[in-house]
């Protein structure tokens, strides 16, 4: 109820979450899915691969 | 075989990060700061009753809020970015980057969100005290986000508390508290969140001047003026205080940095602190140039403030590079106690590490266990160099001199123009003079800007100032990013460009829109 009130009573505040939930769709749903996967994860199961082939490129960049 | 990395994606990764860094720091440090004066105009409205002051609470707060919508998980990108463009910077560091951010996550969803919302919704329906207490504790739960936040960062600056674990290749936490209490932490924390102060008294001044030319609102402005003066110039205070703290660690852990920030190419005794300087646009380290067209400094006060002795030697960029000075600190390796390495040495030692690295694993694999003693024994005597192993000259080392230099100067400069600003807006507002001057009004307007740069160029310092590194002698930039295809960073930096700017003008609008409208009933007069 208390927020309730709190959001029926907003007046710029409804702009805000507005923006507030575009935002949060465009980065979780949009930049994190489709442009943003964690490197390691999506190329490896476990730890240990992604541990031997960051190992491999520490060694081997220059 | 060695592999190469298209240097095109660590130059968009950097610029990206760069870019988001830049724009989310855009929104945190007014959060930071205006949380803190509307609760202390909530103090003055809960202690006086009056209630002009429940008005300009509320204005404030209504201000605190859209900045606050508009940035809040901005920063996310940045950990989005760890994760894709900086895998084995990620992978490197382990746990002792993840945990501070999950406490940030945590300590900014429940504390912040829960009373913020109380903050917003709760006037006329909680009691004075509880709507007061949940302002503050939404003000202390900004801060100690920020806190989180800061302690990874300065952890890049200064690594602490942590052990590296050759089979894991990640740095593994063994002291959460010396990562949470480093002195670079602690200093950089409180310089940090002392700038969003200053930069919120900045903003707070402007657009209450903007009222008094206005001539609208003019009794809620000089209110405001006064409260965000007195608590400019306190927190002005702090903030030169934690300046210099964070300079004498600089000195300490930094002391490449502390050399491109006053412009130091040979290292001297007495040394001075330029107050004003243009350098030479092509000078190198070595070239015998002068690094100054003409500058003007405060004789030895650098030699104090780095290390609290006006007599005391500041190495400067090619001292650092050549080695062979008596460090005024006990380094953070014993090994250069009594004489600092050269840079080559530490390349040297960066690469015996590296190697030691090699053969661990290969001694693994084939059950030497005398080979695992000495590559185990070889690589912890010259871990603390293992970044210098990337380097591939002793230059490589420096940062970009000019954008340091210039960037730590005008943060300077324009913080000690703060000081005078609130002092003189003081005095005027005291002897009832300040409306008349319409010159300042102007002027304090038009310092708003100049708050933010001032914030942005402190940063610039912090990270520019760092280059090579992205740990702090451990891993430099170019071993930290992913192998990923650049046109993909290529890509997602523009969109961030886009969607950030869409935000700020989104900011920008509406802030400017409810600053016309002003308090609800226009005001007391």
């Amino acid at each position: 109820m208390f927020y309730y009130e709190g959001f029926r009573g907003m007046t710029v505040g409804k702009q805000l979450w507005l923006i507030i939930l575009i935002k949060l769709f465009v980065l979780f749903f949009i930049l994190r899915l489709f442009f943003f996967p964690n490197f390691l994860k999506s190329k490896f199961d476990n730890d240990q691969d992604r541990g031997n082939y960051v190992r491999e490129q520490l060694i081997r960049r220059k | 075989m060695l592999e190469t990395i298209d240097l095109r994606t660590i130059d968009w990764s950097r610029a990206q990060f760069a870019l988001t860094a830049i724009y989310h720091w855009l929104f945190v440090p007014l959060t930071l700061g205006l949380s803190f004066i509307v609760a202390i105009m909530e103090s003055i409205y809960v202690k006086t009753g009056k209630p002009e002051w429940k008005q300009i609470t509320k204005f404030w707060m209504t201000l605190f809020g859209i900045n606050f919508a508009i940035g809040v998980a901005t920063g996310i990108i940045l950990e989005f970015q760890f994760g894709t463009n900086w895998s084995n910077y990620s992978w490197f560091v382990g746990d002792i980057f993840g945990a501070p951010l999950a406490i940030e996550g945590i300590m900014a969803f429940f504390l912040e969100t829960t009373f913020i919302a109380v903050m917003f919704f709760g006037w006329d329906k909680v009691s004075k005290g509880f709507h007061l207490a949940s302002s503050w504790l939404t003000a202390i739960g900004a801060n100690l986000s920020a806190l989180w936040i800061l302690v990874a960062n300065a952890w890049m600056q200064f690594p602490a508390g942590m052990q590296f674990n050759p089979d894991t290749i990640r740095n593994e936490m063994i002291s959460f508290w010396d990562v949470l209490f480093s002195p670079v932490a602690i200093n950089k924390f409180l310089h940090t969140v002392s700038s969003g102060y200053v930069l919120a008294s900045v903003f707070v001044i402007g657009i209450s001047s903007w009222y008094l030319l206005k001539k609208r609102n003019e009794r809620m402005a000089r209110r405001s003026i006064l409260i965000a003066a007195i608590f400019g110039l306190i927190t002005s205070v702090f903030l030169t205080l934690t300046g210099d703290g964070s300079a004498y660690q600089v000195a300490q852990k930094q002391p490449m940095k502390l050399a491109a920030m006053e412009g130091l190419y040979q290292g001297q005794k007495n040394a001075g602190l330029v107050a004003f300087g243009i350098l030479t646009p092509d000078k190198k380290a070595g070239d015998g140039k002068d690094p100054f067209l003409m500058h003007i400094e405060f004789p030895e006060l650098l030699s104090y403030f780095s290390y609290r002795n006006p007599d005391a030697f500041v190495p400067g960029i090619e001292d650092l590079i050549k080695g062979g000075f008596k460090p005024e600190f006990d380094h953070i390796n014993p090994l250069e106690k009594g004489q600092a390495f050269s840079v080559d040495e530490k390349i040297f030692r960066g690469k015996m590490a590296l190697e030691a690295l090699s053969q661990y694993k290969e001694s693994k694999t084939t059950g030497d266990t005398a080979g695992i003693r000495t590559s185990l024994e070889m690589l912890h005597q010259n871990f603390p160099y293992f970044g210098y192993a990337y380097l591939n000259a002793a230059h490589d080392s420096i940062p970009n001199v000019p954008l340091t230099f210039y960037s730590f100067h005008l943060m300077v400069f324009l913080g000690v123009y703060f000081i005078l600003l609130f002092i003189v807006v003081l005095f005027l507002l005291a002897f009832n003079k300040l409306e008349g001057k319409r010159w300042l009004l102007r002027l304090s307007l038009w310092t708003i800007p100049l708050a933010y740069i001032a914030s942005q160029a402190g940063w610039i310092v912090a990270e520019m100032g760092r280059q090579p590194w992205v740990i702090q002698d451990l891993m430099p930039t170019m071993a930290a990013a992913s192998k990923i295809n650049p046109n993909s960073v290529v890509i997602t930096f523009w969109l961030f460009a886009a969607i950030f700017t869409i935000l700020l003008i989104a900011e920008v609008m509406i802030m400017l829109r409810q600053i016309k409208i002003g308090p609800k009933d226009g005001g007391t007069r």
